[in-house]
């Protein structure tokens, strides 16, 4: 049954994905990353990974993709007109798409698990997966998350900063 | 399969309550209405118009369902399923009672926050799909406004998980039942207040119903919704409401307990069962946002903006801050 | 149990998708849009690895993963928007030249 479930999710992902990058209009690919991502994070929820599938929802389908969404609509882009290019060569960066593909695949596939933490699945629901992520982030890593803190001000700035136009600039 | 069938009894009764109550809320806001301008409210059918939300509803499920030509009929069509789905979809991890919870899991408060901000996206596309100017700048309004206020009401709510120490929603309402004061609304009367404003605005009422405000926009992202398809809108803002009700219940007012020094005083209050508590809770909440709606007039976009930004969510960060320090110095 | 590989292969078919589809197409917003579908593949390396290792390191770096990702496409989509105002089009060849015309 789970394993049913989990080909589902995996052929499903798949499809959307490629369902996502090949949409003409841009709105439509911007949903069909929506519903990537909500499978993605159904992927997490096999791994244990509670509060990390409702971090991805809430961050990627409730900030990301809407900030695509209204930037699409500020736009007002609808499908690329088909020009002539100056450079063409689909083949070659076919090419060198897919062979980057396989390097990645058999690298991947020949990945073990041979470290083993104390971060066992036991230890785990004693103590809460939120709690365990929460304990590390802020002790280990705390420096890395005044760091973090840091990286989305400056985004904040430059967005501003990116977005103003004077006034006497509408000539 | 047994336990599944008892889950399917479960799910039905939840949401044919919630149904009943989202009905009759209408009637009852009709009512109040009425009474704070001195009317009557609705009077003809059955008894002081009891039945009139059911002729409501019957009139509205048999009229025609109009699909404008340029409109994206697909996404048109599936909008106001997303919004009324994952509103309902909120009601399984909501504890009614210590022991009738249909999901006990560990981050319901981040569903709960995760679900709102998916049901985003069916107000976005029900304006951009209807492809007109009226339904697209109020589905651009409703989703700035949502997105502004989702995070004074994460902010709020961080306080009460920092206090509880725990995202799931039964741990929250112990926690709380087992502090001197029996509720968060005390202790952190901020967060409170920046939770039923954020609360207000997220689901789109009043006095923030810029969204749907029929003098500037007709009717917002609604403008060309008929039948049904209007009607699961309409379904899905009062579903809304009571999630917020339910949250503002547990969060806050200690769900389905009450303070353990009233108890102290009057021993037999123990007798009565803990969903009345939390009925009587959300009935307050609900009440209140009627209350709000014949009283208050309609805030303008940009000062609407203002609050969410220059005023909520600094207080709601205030509120970490405080609850903090005071978590800090007394454990 | 489902394996590990299993896992990766999904995250590294993900990933090449995305990766595929950033040499191919030529729309400003897309690429932007194969960029997040890498990433997906990516966090999901990160969260597969931590269950199989029993660490859960994985996931905290997987969670400053989607941090930055939300920092940079705020950058990206705002340098979209001011690109567009300049040449009326999201064509990745129009960012071609150097000078302001």
């Amino acid at each position: 049954m789970i394993y049913l479930i989990f080909a589902y999710f995996c052929l499903s992902t798949l499809g959307i994905s490629i369902m996502a990058l090949t949409r003409k209009n841009p709105v439509h690919a911007v949903l069909w990353l929506l519903l990537l991502f909500l499978h993605v994070a159904v992927i997490y929820l096999f791994l244990n990974a509670e509060f990390l599938a409702m971090v991805q929802v809430i961050v990627y389908a409730g900030a990301i993709l809407v900030m695509f969404l209204f930037t699409l609509f500020l736009l007002g882009a609808r499908e690329l007109p088909k020009k002539k290019r100056y450079t063409s060569m689909i083949e070659g960066r076919l090419l060198i798409g897919l062979s980057i593909t396989a390097t990645i695949l058999a690298v991947f596939s020949s990945i073990k698990a041979k470290y083993t933490g104390k971060y066992t699945i036991k230890y785990i629901q004693e103590v809460g997966n939120t709690k365990a992520i929460g304990v590390m982030l802020f002790n280990e890593y705390s420096l890395a998350v005044l760091i973090l803190g840091v990286i989305l001000l400056i985004p904040m700035i430059a967005v501003s900063v990116l977005a103003w136009r004077r006034r006497d600039d509408t000539s | 399969m047994i336990e599944f069938l008892i889950m399917l009894i479960k799910t039905t009764v939840v949401f044919g309550i919630v149904l009943t109550h989202v009905a009759y809320t209408t009637y009852a806001e009709r009512k109040i209405i009425g009474r704070a301008q001195a009317r009557m409210g609705p009077m003809e059918v059955g008894p002081h118009g009891l039945l009139q939300p059911i002729a409501d509803f019957i009139k509205i499920f048999f009229k025609e369902d109009i699909i404008p030509v340029k409109a994206e009929k697909l996404l048109f069509q599936i909008a106001p399923l997303i919004v009324l789905v994952f509103t309902m979809i909120n009601l399984t991890v909501i504890p009614f009672d210590k022991n009738f919870i249909l999901a006990d899991i560990n981050v319901g408060l981040l569903f709960i926050l995760a679900s709102a901000s998916i049901s985003v996206y069916g107000i976005i596309l029900a304006g951009w799909a209807s492809n007109s100017k009226y339904s697209f700048l109020g589905g651009l309004r409703s989703a700035s406004q949502v997105l502004s206020y989702e995070i004074a009401l994460g902010l709020s709510l961080a306080g009460v998980v920092l206090m509880a120490g725990s995202l799931n929603l039964r741990d929250i309402v112990i926690a709380q039942h087992n502090t001197a004061l029996g509720v968060y609304a005390i202790p952190q009367i901020i967060g409170f207040v920046v939770f039923v404003i954020s609360a207000f605005a997220e689901t789109n009422r009043a006095p923030f119903d810029l969204p749907e405000a029929e003098t500037e926009l007709v009717a917002g992202y609604l403008t060309e919704y008929s039948a049904f398809r209007y009607a699961l809108f309409f379904l899905a803002e009062y579903v809304a409401m009571y999630i917020m009700a339910f949250l503002c219940a547990l969060c806050f007012l200690g769900g389905w307990t009450i303070p353990k020094f009233v108890t102290d005083i009057l021993p037999f209050l123990e007798k009565v069962p803990g969903i009345i508590w939390f009925a009587i809770k959300v009935y307050a909440f609900i009440f209140l946002y009627i209350w709000v709606r014949a009283t208050l007039p309609r805030y303008r976009f940009d000062q609407l903006l203002n609050i969410g930004w220059k005023v909520l969510i600094p207080a709601g960060i205030l509120n970490i801050i405080i609850i903090a320090i005071f978590k800090r110095f007394t454990s | 149990m489902i394996p590990l590989e299993a896992y990766l292969i999904l995250a590294g078919l993900i990933f090449s998708i995305g990766l595929v589809n950033l040499f191919i197409n030529r729309n400003l917003i897309i690429v932007f849009i194969s960029l997040e579908v890498m990433l997906a593949g990516v966090n999901l390396a990160l969260v597969a690895l931590s269950h199989y290792m029993n660490d859960i390191r994985g996931q905290v770096l997987a969670i400053f993963t989607i941090a930055v990702a939300a920092g940079s496409v705020a950058v990206g989509l705002s340098l979209l928007i001011a690109h567009f105002n300049l040449k009326k089009s999201v064509d990745t060849e129009e960012l071609c030249e150097l000078k302001e015309e």
